[in-house]
């Protein structure tokens, strides 16, 4: 009984005196917090409410989203829930409200026949341009196009197959392949065309760029499928081949293809529910509208200066006000 | 299945000066018709390669593949109206819920508190208060320690996060897999019908059945506990039906001769006689669970693998490393906890457990404290909010750039070595797989089968390879068995050398092991990202990330069966002088054979666990045909059948394996071991 006894007249002391340390250096109370929290509750009147802003796995995507979703939480008070999805599940979540917002769509004729209202169930809305152009095509690094001009040509590509030969291409030259989410056409481009090369994939973003990187340090020979906006063309230059040029309808059945990837004028797509709502991020949405020197500059920050996607945000929030504000009119 | 037959015995004891065993004929005279099948197989092969290699495109897909697509398509199409979907989906709503009420108890804001309802503070000590009472206070030291850890290095959320999900996967695996466990441990019947799911749950690449998953539970949490559930429910089911099966005739008659009734039987004597088995199933479940933090942040499932699929993004390794590390942390403590308590209950239900005074005392005072905590945690943020520490984000610069030293220091080396192997060894072997015409293959493995396995190997390689043949990704298959099989080789050579030497020297084995352990633990994503600096999108790569997963498992194995070869024969052959090589190669490992096919059998579906990781780095092949499946919906039922395919591959390389050993199949927790079961962590035995 003692034991028990001073056992406990140790912890009541031990405890109080935590607590006078804690409280005197400020810890802060939470009651204070909550009545204010409550007060703020009962000022705002429902106005933004829920903001399921979808993240698409490329970094120059979750530069536009959280640019967006930052605006939205710290203007319109919306709770911003930033889901990292794949674009396929993003779209399948517009029916059941979990997301609301892809700000990034690179074209996906597939997704728009089975969820826009013309063909499919309606669940999704195109919600027009959002100023970034999309380009996708062959490219080399820099070093290349500067040391063999003539390699910029597509013709000249079987001269020099050869040199771009790894052991994974098999004895042909090894053509470097997108992350499998990507619109593309390459194994038909080379075959269609009698090129002498094997395409490998290289799987993400992130495998691509060590590989074009690499390329340019060490002065090998690399060709892969890449795009704009993009923030490592800012790091390396990465210079593109022309392809057949594109025409109206060329790229329409996959096996066929012979032609360069149109230009795509990158599109915002969103749950038609939430469109329809009241929600004051619905305008902000559809204003929303920057460039791809905007996103490349916010995707630096991120994946070359290593920002958290919050502060890269806020970063070129705080320093393009004004464009901020014609998003809010 | 064969549960009568023998149990695979380790080596027999052998009497004292016995002579060194001779080493067995009949295994050794196999090799001889093999190499005549692949001589032959390579004669036909000259005449024949690059005819009928069934190869198809990477993004290319066949009718059968759309027929596939269009069973999502339908479901999706009729999700308003499918009343399946209506009952699934209030399921996940209730699992949302779960998951967003303890989040608020714990690591979210509280509405209209700025703050979880419990604060850091309480919960540490409140975990460290259940480690307390269900172990002992080692383990709780180890969780606070934990605990802290979490928070230092600035993923307190992530990891709460983690908890939750695994936590309410592990109770419902409980919920649904001990009855079933109970049903197969004493039913025949049903565990033949069961198992072959169960092997069939563990096989099948997550990344095939995460977009159904998302039509029937939706995204986020709800995604997240479904599909660890699938992955993770599988190992308690066998475990516990192994530990009832095991529990002697002799007990069951005995007290049957009492007149006791099936739930007596049941309850009184199977199930109590059997807890320390099931007890080891939880944990190799929950162990399952955390390893499926990764892939379910593929769907925005909550948890430690948000940041490291971040780091794999923007190709950040130290960004990577910290939370892969975290996962490690957080399997140790859960592992070391869920053993310590059931060796408690052990002790406790033998009439052990220590003086209960003192240890009611600990209860009660502890319990003070845990309250006196989740008090202060209640009232002061700053015991509510994990205070910012900068060491995680040094330690993630100090991974990165050492990394980078590495890659720059030793990058020509690495390019070399990848290159003599793929063209040496990986190139010349795919040649003769995938290059020979499909029939040929098809009757060259289903000999080799027949020549290490016989007539049982056969008739299942015979179905497998038909099955796979049909799903029309053959040339990939064949691809993805030549990637399977050199990492398996380069495994079995790494389990050569350092099990033989880990069983020879105690403190080689106190050292490697933890690192062993890490490897099992860690997710694959984090070391990805070093490997791919080093050798760039190849098949290499997926064949190292294979390895790194594999060697682990392996190693151990051998480690184990060679340290467990008698020291009285080991004693006899020194007695005749013979030299450190001759006692391993011509004692050790001989008697410690049957480990060794094991250790092969477990290397080859570990490095084909990983073929969806590898086909995310370059290395094409089924892989990346399902990760294709999941990228693009239109293309989901090429990824179906790429999932069966790899599927088929285990089960074929499984059986003729098994027969090859003549191992029964089992599903024990001990060195006899299951199908695609997880090895146990921890130190040496």
């Amino acid at each position: 009984m003692r034991t028990a006894r001073t056992r406990g007249a140790r912890l009541g002391a031990v405890a109080a005196i935590a607590t006078l340390v804690l409280s005197a250096c400020g810890g802060g109370s939470i009651d204070d917090q909550t009545e204010a929290n409550e007060d703020a509750a009962g000022d705002a009147g429902g106005e933004c409410g829920d903001l399921n802003m979808a993240v698409n796995p490329w970094v120059g995507y979750e530069a536009s989203a959280y640019v967006v979703g930052e605006v939205a939480k710290a203007e319109l008070g919306c709770t911003v829930n930033y889901k990292e999805l794949k674009e396929d599940v993003s779209w399948q979540g517009f029916g059941t409200g979990e997301v609301d917002v892809v700000i990034e769509d690179w074209g996906h004729p597939d997704l728009e026949k089975k969820f826009f209202a013309e063909e499919g169930d309606g669940t999704a809305t195109d919600f027009g341009p959002q100023g970034n152009v999309g380009i996708i095509g062959w490219f080399v690094p820099p070093w290349l196009a500067e040391e063999h001009p003539d390699i910029l040509d597509w013709e000249n590509l079987n001269k020099y197959a050869s040199e771009f030969a790894t052991s994974e291409s098999g004895g042909k030259g090894q053509f470097l392949g997108a992350d499998p989410s990507y619109v593309q056409f390459d194994e038909s481009i080379v075959s269609n065309l009698d090129l002498d090369f094997q395409v490998v994939f290289s799987g993400s973003e992130a495998a691509s760029i060590e590989a074009f990187r690499k390329a340019e340090e060490n002065k090998e020979w690399v060709i892969g499928y890449w795009y704009e906006p993009q923030y490592f063309n800012a790091e390396v230059a990465m210079q593109r081949v022309a392809l057949p040029p594109y025409t109206e309808g060329c790229q329409d059945d996959p096996a066929t293809v012979a032609c360069d990837y149109p230009e795509t004028e990158l599109k915002k797509i969103v749950g038609t529910e939430w469109s329809e709502s009241d929600s004051t991020a619905v305008a902000l949405v559809q204003n929303f509208t920057w460039t791809n020197e905007d996103q490349n500059v916010v995707a630096g920050y991120i994946a070359a200066d290593g920002m958290s996607p919050e502060e890269a945000a806020q970063k070129w929030i705080d320093e393009n006000g004004d464009k901020v504000d014609a998003w809010l009119q | 299945m064969t549960t009568t037959a023998p149990a695979p015995t380790a080596p027999k004891p052998v009497e004292p000066g016995a002579a060194p065993p001779v080493p067995e004929r009949q295994s050794l005279s196999r090799w001889i018709p093999a190499a005549a099948v692949v001589a032959v197989w390579i004669i036909v092969w000259t005449l024949t390669k690059g005819n009928d290699t069934l190869a198809l495109p990477g993004t290319a897909r066949t009718d059968l593949h759309d027929r596939l697509t269009e069973f999502q398509n339908d479901l999706l199409a009729g999700r308003a109206t499918n009343p399946v979907m209506q009952f699934t989906n209030s399921i996940a709503d209730a699992l949302r819920g779960a998951v967003e009420w303890l989040q608020k108890m714990v690591v979210l804001p509280s509405f209209p508190r700025p703050v979880p309802e419990i604060g850091w503070l309480g919960v540490t000590a409140l975990a460290t208060y259940v480690g307390l009472v269900v172990a002992n206070w080692r383990i709780a030291l180890l969780v606070l320690g934990s605990f802290l850890s979490f928070g230092v290095f600035g993923y307190w959320q992530d990891s709460l996060d983690l908890l939750i999900i695994t936590g309410i996967s592990v109770v419902i695996a409980v919920v649904i897999g001990l009855p079933l466990g109970v049903l197969i441990g004493t039913n025949k019947r049903a565990n033949a019908i069961v198992t072959p799911v169960l092997d069939f749950m563990q096989t099948m690449p997550t990344f095939v059945y995460l977009l159904p998953i998302v039509l029937f539970f939706g995204i986020g949490p709800s995604a997240a506990v479904v599909s660890t559930l699938i992955y993770a429910l599988p190992p308690l089911i066998r475990i516990a039906g192994f530990g009832i099966r095991e529990v002697s005739t002799t007990t069951i008659e005995a007290t049957d001769s009492a007149g006791q009734t099936y739930w007596q039987r049941l309850v009184k004597v199977q199930i109590p006689m059997a807890r320390k088995t099931i007890i080891v199933g939880l944990n190799q479940t929950t162990l399952a669970a955390l390893s499926m933090a990764t892939l379910a942040a593929f769907v925005n499932g909550p948890g430690l693998g948000k940041p490291v699929l971040a780091g794999l993004r923007i190709n950040d390794v130290g960004t990577a490393f910290v939370p892969g590390a975290l996962i490690v942390v957080m399997a140790i403590m859960l592992d070391r906890t869920t053993t310590a308590a059931s060796e408690r209950a052990e002790k406790v239900a033998r009439g052990g457990g220590g003086n209960v005074r003192v240890r009611r005392a600990m209860i009660i005072g502890g319990a003070v404290v845990a309250l006196v905590c989740i008090y202060l945690s209640r009232t002061y943020v700053s015991l509510a909010e994990f205070p910012t520490y900068t060491i995680g984000d040094k330690v993630a610069s100090g991974v990165s750039d050492g990394v980078d030293w590495f890659t720059d220091t030793f990058g020509g080396a690495t390019e070399w070595i990848k290159d003599l192997i793929t063209n040496q060894f990986l190139n010349r072997t795919q040649a003769l797989l995938a290059d020979s015409p499909w029939w040929l293959s098809f009757i060259a493995i289903a000999a080799l089968a027949f020549v290490f396995g016989g007539v049982r190997a056969l008739v299942s390689t015979i179905v497998c390879l038909a099955g796979m043949w049909y799903f029309d990704l053959w040339n990939d298959a064949m691809k993805t068995l030549n990637m399977t099989l050199v990492a398996t080789v380069l495994v079995m050579i790494l389990a050569l050398v350092f099990g033989v030497w880990m069983a020879r020297d105690r403190r080689v084995d106190l050292g490697i092991r933890p690192l062993l352990d890490a490897g099992q633990t860690i997710p694959p994503f984090v070391y990805l990202i070093p490997v791919l600096a080093l050798f760039g999108p190849s098949r290499f790569t997926a064949i190292t990330a294979g390895i790194v997963y594999a060697a682990p498992a392996a190693i151990k194995l051998v480690a184990d069966g060679v340290k467990a070869v008698s020291p009285t024969t080991i004693e006899a052959g020194r007695s005749t002088g013979q030299t450190t090589w001759q006692e391993i190669t011509k004692v050790q490992l001989p008697m410690a054979k049957g480990s060794l096919v094991l250790a092969t059998n477990q290397g080859l579906l570990y490095v084909l666990a990983m073929t969806v990781i590898g086909g995310l780095v370059g290395a094409g092949a089924l892989g990346y045909d399902v990760v294709y499946g999941f990228s693009r919906s239109e293309a989901w039922g090429k990824g179906l059948a790429a999932g069966i395919t790899i599927v088929l591959l285990g089960v074929m390389l499984d059986r003729i394996t098994r027969a090859a050993a003549d191992v029964r199949r089992d599903d024990g927790p001990t060195t006899r071991r299951a199908f695609n079961i997880r090895l146990p962590i921890g130190p040496p035995r």
